[in-house]
């Protein structure tokens, strides 16, 4: 058994453990050497802390994820551990302080065995824009394995871990997740602390965990959530047990299906993949409805105005004063920040930055800024039109199965379309997730997006659980 | 305004003034670091003030509650939702380069301040255009030798209030008056130090010139760096003479911000309005707006200590002072008190306002002490004036004796004591002392008795000298006159 113990989900681990049939540091060593013989191809991880793994594996401190290994995105503190947001900017920034999220994983005995490689500061649907380089998508390594969470949803693909945790601003755990075959959870905004995530877009990002099935999603949630007196935009609401909810039982579960999500754009594969998905909920007892979200065409230029004008503030402190990379040579401040941010920022970011200074300049505001805001109600409200309903939302979760590298690097509008499905959610603030609901004729997974109201997400793992049991396409790996 | 007065009569001026007040809470606005000034340079951060990446702000509830008791104190309406916004500029003491501040939804609006101007001795309503809330940057200390310069975060993420007038002050004096009135007023409160040189009380000024009797305003010039109240009343007196002279000569004046200095005593142009910074204000995120109970309100307001202008009616009703003398003695918290302590151990309380506002301030005055260096109790200052009352002592012993107990630390009474300055009274003693003085003096007394009334002064001299001056000279006085016969 334990030549594969890197394959196995944090729940099999942890049950394992419990019976005394393997301890941390085989899970560990099993995950190390899986690492060891793959990252080279598909170069999920920016960094690998075999030392501070081990000793956190030996120390066998109990909690609900004891012993069980955890990827980190690169854009979340870990104390004293290299945190670049795949950014040359952030070069040899090792925060002095420990996120939130990864203060929850360290007291419930997770092992966290380093840092997943992103789109620098997380500006990116394909892991393409890092300064490390591109991810690879384990299931063909000539494609991109989506982004910006790409590293964490390639390495929980590859068995690189056993989970990971990820931050969606617009899709960036659900996309890779969908293209990668992964489970992908961004919970209702406010659910987790942002405490430590480096910000891009403070009103949008949420922390996820990215794992191989729906229960270990539920699992990891349940670590994770919960109100933070650190940050103000998490909301002080108990946390439900959500192991609870992982019931295969959808029976009179009203689903929501927005015909919005089915025009044109979408590759046919995926849309068959997705409609055979909610035929399967059907069967299982669930009522689906036509349903209307008639702002959606708006939701990717809002999106665009409203993350680029937040991210163009919150990448100000970059400037070479206090951490990070600095020019050298500059001839005096101004140059400083000149010479710096032009060295250190790659081009997608320097993109967002020039964007949202734009649309916040004086004479700007009210025409891009404001407006996006009040269109980001109407695309609320459609929402809570909606759900006065459907219990949940079903969609795809991205139009197309994974791209090959390069192909969208050169048409920037292209890309940011990739993430049409996903980023309606991030605006209402919702909860998501998907899950493999399928392959395409190349081999390819395909991802099925299933949205709840806010803080709901029991209802929708109680659709995700039902769904994943009864189909079995997530126990599907690549072959590397 | 002594250099310009021919012109005062063909001009006005238009003031506005914005002050810059740190609040003193024990935290700072946004995390939890120590506010304590005069502390090793960056020993007082964490990564929220810092600004690291990552971090998140978290209101302070104490500064919070100390803005709203400056808000209602001016007569502000609160702002029903509160809300942030970030300002954002590039700045190396700036570690976020933005500033986490209130634009559109200030925390408070409409209120007023009303001065007593000393000059016109009149009262005039200087109204309130906004209080929000802010957090303050750090520190530069450039070190020119090592080309370079440090940054102490220390400084950074204190809470400041921004408290802005609207354009209604008139004069360089009102300025003045309004910055000695709303220091008062914020002493009142207990919620700033009001320090100047500490930085804990900044101010600049918006002023314009414009003929009399014109209804547009003229270009406005915003006035920075002034390092004291007089430095303000100065520095626009100054600004008022060079704006007028610019249209006289029929010069325009350019919009821009200009600064005081205080050592060569002229303004001089810091940027231009083509230079002035687009700050791209929009809501901070990382902040959830929140709605304010009024029931919240309403328990902040009713804690309100008494304010200047209602103590001052207070003692004018109570203590029977002039309203000139209950503004002075209210215009400091630690004066009025004193002399409240006094006020109840002695019923003369025109007196206790004379000797306050008259040879203590001036002696404090000379001395470059304040109030708060006083060093005689309310206790020690009563008792000499009874020592005063029942004849022990006269007058300018006592005013004596204050200036060494003011000087010293000594109570008055040990004071008198030890000189033994203590005015001879008893009669017994004086008949005695005068008797000894006449045997003496027979010349002198037969002259007197004589019709030389002149001669008396001689024999009370030699009275006093005999006492050392203690003797009461009012009763020397009877008893040399009796004992001469009369």
């Amino acid at each position: 058994m334990s030549g594969n113990l890197h394959s196995l989900t944090a729940h099999e681990i942890r049950k394992m453990m419990d019976s005394g049939s393997v301890a941390a540091p085989a899970v560990l060593d099993a995950v190390l050497r899986r690492i060891g013989h793959i990252d080279g191809k598909v170069k999920a991880t920016v960094l690998v802390n075999k030392a501070r793994a081990a000793e956190s594996a030996a120390s066998s401190k109990p909690g609900r994820l004891s012993g069980i290994p955890v990827l980190i995105k690169d854009n979340i503190c870990v104390k004293d551990e290299l945190t670049t947001c795949g950014s040359r900017i952030l070069d040899g920034f090792k925060p002095p302080y420990d996120a939130t999220v990864v203060r929850k994983l360290n007291d419930e005995g997770a092992v966290l065995i380093g840092k997943a490689n992103m789109d620098e500061f997380a500006f990116g649907s394909s892991c393409e824009t890092s300064c490390y380089g591109p991810t690879r998508n384990p299931w063909d390594l000539g494609r991109i394995p989506g982004g910006s969470s790409g590293g964490s949803a390639a390495a929980v693909a590859a068995d690189e871990t056993i989970c990971a945790i990820g931050s969606d601003t617009g899709g960036s755990i659900r996309q890779p997740a969908a293209l990668c075959g992964v489970v992908g959870l961004k919970p209702t905004y406010g659910r987790v602390s942002r405490y430590g995530l480096i910000a891009f877009a403070s009103s949008l990002d949420q922390i996820g965990p990215i794992t191989k099935d729906v229960e270990d999603s539920a699992l990891l949630l349940s670590v994770i959530a919960g109100h933070d007196e650190m940050d103000s935009t998490s909301v002080d609401i108990p946390v439900p047990d959500y192991a609870k909810s992982l019931k295969k039982d959808v029976k009179g579960l009203r689903i929501g299906v927005p015909k919005e999500y089915f025009v044109k754009g979408i590759d046919p594969q995926v849309e068959q993949a997705v409609r055979s998905a909610i035929g399967v909920l059907k069967d299982l007892g669930a009522v689906v409805t036509d349903i209307g979200l008639p702002h959606t065409g708006y939701a990717v230029s809002t999106y665009y105005i409203i993350g680029p004008a937040e991210a163009s503030s919150n990448l100000a402190r970059f400037d070479g004063v206090q951490y990070g990379f600095r020019a050298t040579d500059a001839k005096d401040m101004i140059d400083m920040y000149v010479q710096t941010r032009s060295k250190g920022f790659g081009k997608e970011a320097k993109r967002r930055i020039l964007l949202g200074t734009y649309c916040l300049s004086s004479g700007y505001y009210d025409a891009y800024y404001l407006k996006a805001l009040k269109v980001r109600t109407k695309i609320r409200e459609d929402f809570d039109r909606a759900f006065a309903s459907c219990d949940c939302i079903v969609t795809p979760t991205s139009p197309t199965p994974a791209f090959r590298i390069g192909e969208k690097t050169g048409d920037p509008l292209a890309m940011y379309l990739s993430d049409v499905y996903t980023i309606p959610a991030n605006l209402a603030g919702l909860p998501g997730i998907s899950v493999p609901c399928g392959f395409s004729s190349d081999g390819l997974p395909i991802g099925l997006q299933i949205l709840a109201k806010a803080f709901d997400e029991e209802t929708m793992f109680r659709a995700a659980y039902s769904f994943e049991q009864s189909t079995g396409h997530h126990k599907k790996r690549p072959t590397i | 305004m002594t250099g310009h007065e021919p012109r005062a009569t063909k001009y006005e001026t238009v003031i506005g003034l914005e002050v810059h007040l740190q609040l003193k809470t024990g935290t700072k606005v946004f995390c939890g670091c120590s506010t304590k000034f005069g502390q090793r340079p960056n020993s007082q951060t964490c990564p929220v003030c810092l600004g690291l990446p990552g971090s998140l702000p978290v209101l302070n509830g104490e500064a919070f509650h100390s803005a709203v008791k400056v808000a209602l104190a001016l007569n502000c309406t609160v702002q029903s939702m509160i809300k942030f916004d970030r300002k954002n500029y590039y700045y190396p003491d700036l570690p976020k380069n933005f500033q986490i501040s209130q634009y559109d939804m200030p925390l408070s609006y409409d209120g007023f301040v009303d001065i007593f101007s000393e000059a016109d001795k009149a009262r005039k309503r200087i109204r309130i255009k906004r209080v929000h809330l802010e957090e303050d940057a750090g520190k530069l200390i450039h070190a020119p030798e090592d080309n370079c310069s440090f940054v102490d975060y220390n400084r950074t993420g204190m809470p400041l209030l921004e408290i802005v007038t609207e354009p209604d002050i008139g004069t360089p004096q009102e300025a003045y008056d309004y910055l000695t009135r709303l220091k008062a007023i914020l002493e009142y409160l207990r919620v700033s130090d009001c320090d100047m040189e500490k930085g804990s009380l900044r101010c600049d000024a918006n002023i314009s010139v414009r003929r009399s009797g014109e209804k547009k305003l003229g270009t406005k010039v915003e006035l920075k760096n002034m390092n004291t109240f007089k430095g303000v009343k100065v520095g626009l007196e100054y600004e008022t003479k060079r704006q007028v002279s610019l249209v006289e000569d029929a010069q325009v004046i350019r919009q821009e911000t200009r600064l005081w200095d205080a050592d060569k005593a002229i303004t001089s142009s810091m940027r231009t309005k083509e230079e002035a910074m687009d700050y791209r204000y929009f809501p901070e995120p990382d902040l959830v707006p929140f709605t304010v109970d009024t029931a919240v309100i309403d328990r902040i307001r009713a804690s309100l200590p008494e304010l200047p202008e209602a103590k001052a009616n207070r003692f004018m009703k109570d203590f029977g002072l002039s309203e000139y003398d209950a503004n002075v003695i209210t215009g400091q918290l630690e004066l009025a008190d004193y002399f409240e302590a006094c006020a109840a151990r002695y019923d003369n309380r025109k007196t206790i306002a004379n000797w306050i506002m008259g040879d203590i301030t001036a002696y404090l005055n000379t001395a470059d002490l304040s109030i708060h260096d006083m060093k005689v109790t309310p206790d020690g200052l009563i008792g000499l004036l009874k020592m005063i009352d029942s004849g022990k002592i006269s007058g300018k012993m006592a005013k004596e004796v204050m200036v060494e107990a003011i000087g010293t630390g000594d109570a008055p009474a040990d004071i008198v004591a030890k000189k033994g300055l203590a005015q001879i009274s008893d009669s017994a003693r004086l008949e005695e002392v005068v008797r000894a003085v006449i045997a003496r003096n027979v010349k002198s007394a037969s002259d007197y008795k004589g019709g030389k009334k002149a001669a008396l002064a001689h024999l009370v001299g030699q009275v006093m000298k005999e006492t050392k001056g203690a003797a009461n000279p009012a009763m020397v006085n009877d008893i040399l006159k009796k004992n001469l016969g009369e």
